[in-house]
């Protein structure tokens, strides 16, 4: 679904990606983790294209993503921070996101369980941050690609939302989708995903199943094994 | 590009700002017109306003355009657009519903004083284009800096900067340079020195077509001998075309290679 080879990038001095090296199969849910500052975001940034890699090579769906924008059509993703232009209203939103990828009728289930309805004329300004959270997922998931991409989806939202948030993302992974996510609430990573990806100063510290970290690290649960590659590393 | 554009400019036209900027423009052509009683006064005190107004809206506006929609700008990053698409089509975007907002508020007030029966028409029609294209290279000058400069704040100050460089200090130096070396044949210099600031140069345009160059004394005669013809005139819109191109060309060379 996904390979990375070799990917470096550096902003100004710091050197964030030092060579990763990973091959994501299709269908499954896959979480990167770790810590500050360790590359998450700037991984996932390069996988879209909104980061252009120093060295390396990216595929997607065996396409080589450089230079192209025509592959981000089998991406869903869900931003960390949802800012959208104030002047619009909720379903002017989603009618452009539509406009601008394709034709969907998915929104309507969406909305409806995320309870956007009252919402659907306000302005999106004038939404609060775990509403803005709510039409972000709407429109992450209103369209079918087969890999869908999450950064922190958890924040803002309240229990309920969670849930039901949890509920899709499996919903999704039962279609056979491949999903990544990342995050920094440790008991839903280890909730939802199938397999981790651990990122330690820009390289891949490890990748595999929870259970293999456990045993790999001789941990009883999944937050002390997290902490221990952490202190043993002294990042 | 259309469809971004479209987006945003629906966006603008909805947001209080674009409603500010053209009520001001409506308020000031009709004090304007008001006061001068008078078509051809009027457009003469309008450009000195418009000449160093529009440029300034237009900077503040790109730049906070650009830092404001930045999120957003991130969410059509993963779509399946091109970059260069998502950029222009916002820079457009802000520099029509600020072109709009500016030929709309200034033209309502003339068209109701009578500016069809007038023979200021023609003037006026070139305040407007001059303005239009001030819009243009601003908007896309702020884009530029805006797309440079991660950090808001030195954002707002280089645009600033820029605004202050050309409608005001370049002027200044201008005049110093002019002084200083009045021993010499300066026509030439100062001619090319016009043509180099997109300010002056809309300035110049104006003045020597409102028949008021008698008053810039012999330099005036040597300018009108350039812009009053029309080599000088297709000259003058060349380089106006030329100052708009290339911001636009490195607004998409920089977002082709940046990392959001």
């Amino acid at each position: 679904m996904v390979s990375i080879e070799n990917l470096h990038k550096k902003f100004g001095k710091n050197q964030v990606l030092k060579g990763v090296d990973l091959s994501i199969n299709e269908g499954g849910i896959f979480a990167v983790l770790g810590p500050n500052g360790s590359g998450k975001t700037t991984l996932i940034k390069s996988v879209l294209g909104m980061v252009i890699p120093d060295k390396g090579t990216i595929e997607v769906q065996g396409n080589n993503i450089n230079k192209s924008s025509e592959y981000r059509h089998k991406i869903d993703y869900l931003p960390q921070i949802a800012n959208f232009p104030s002047n619009l209203k909720v379903k002017e939103l989603i009618k452009m996101i539509k406009d601008l990828r394709k034709p969907t009728n998915e929104e309507i289930h969406l909305i409806e369980l995320f309870k956007l309805e009252p919402f659907l004329d306000k302005k999106l300004g004038n939404l609060s941050g775990g509403t803005k959270q709510k039409v972000n997922i709407v429109l992450t998931f209103m369209f079918d690609s087969p890999l869908i991409i999450l950064d922190e989806p958890t924040s803002g939202l309240d229990p309920i939302s969670l849930i039901r948030l949890k509920d899709l993302i499996q919903a999704e992974k039962a279609k056979g989708k491949t999903i990544l996510i990342t995050s920094h609430i440790m008991s839903f990573v280890e909730e939802v995903s199938d397999e981790i990806v651990f990122l330690l100063e820009g390289k891949i510290y490890f990748k595999g199943t929870i259970q293999d970290l456990k045993t790999k690290t001789k941990q009883p649960d999944f937050d002390h094994a997290i902490a221990s590659i952490l202190t043993n590393n002294h990042a | 590009m259309l469809k971004i554009l479209k987006y945003s400019f629906y966006d603008l036209m909805r947001s209080r700002w674009s409603y500010v900027y053209f009520a001001f423009y409506l308020l000031l052509g009709v004090v304007l017109l008001f006061l001068n009683n008078d078509l051809s006064k009027a457009v003469i005190t309008l450009m000195n306003v418009i000449i160093v107004l529009v440029p300034l809206i237009g900077t503040i506006f790109g730049v906070m355009y650009y830092y404001n929609s930045k999120e957003f700008t991130e969410l059509l990053l993963a779509q399946p657009l091109k970059r260069p698409s998502i950029f222009l089509g916002q820079y457009l975007g802000v520099a029509l519903s600020l072109s709009m907002s500016l030929i709309l508020g200034l033209g309502i007030p003339f068209v109701f004083y009578g500016l069809f029966k007038s023979g200021a028409i023609w003037d006026f029609s070139l305040l407007l284009i001059t303005g239009v294209f001030l819009t243009l290279i601003f908007t896309a000058l702020a884009f530029n800096i805006a797309l440079s400069n991660e950090n808001k704040i030195k954002g707002f100050g280089y645009a600033i900067l820029l605004w202050l460089l050309l409608a005001i200090i370049y002027d200044g130096v201008f005049l110093m340079t002019l002084i200083l070396f009045e021993d010499y044949p300066l026509d030439k210099l100062s001619l090319v020195g016009t043509m180099l600031n997109p300010i002056d140069l809309s300035r110049t345009l104006i003045l020597l077509k409102l028949d008021i160059s008698a008053l810039l004394g012999y330099t005036g005669a040597v300018f009108k001998q350039f812009f009053g013809t029309n080599f000088g005139l297709i000259v003058s819109f060349s380089v106006l075309v030329v100052w708009v191109m290339l911001p636009v060309w490195r607004i998409v060379f920089k977002s082709k290679k940046k990392d959001f």
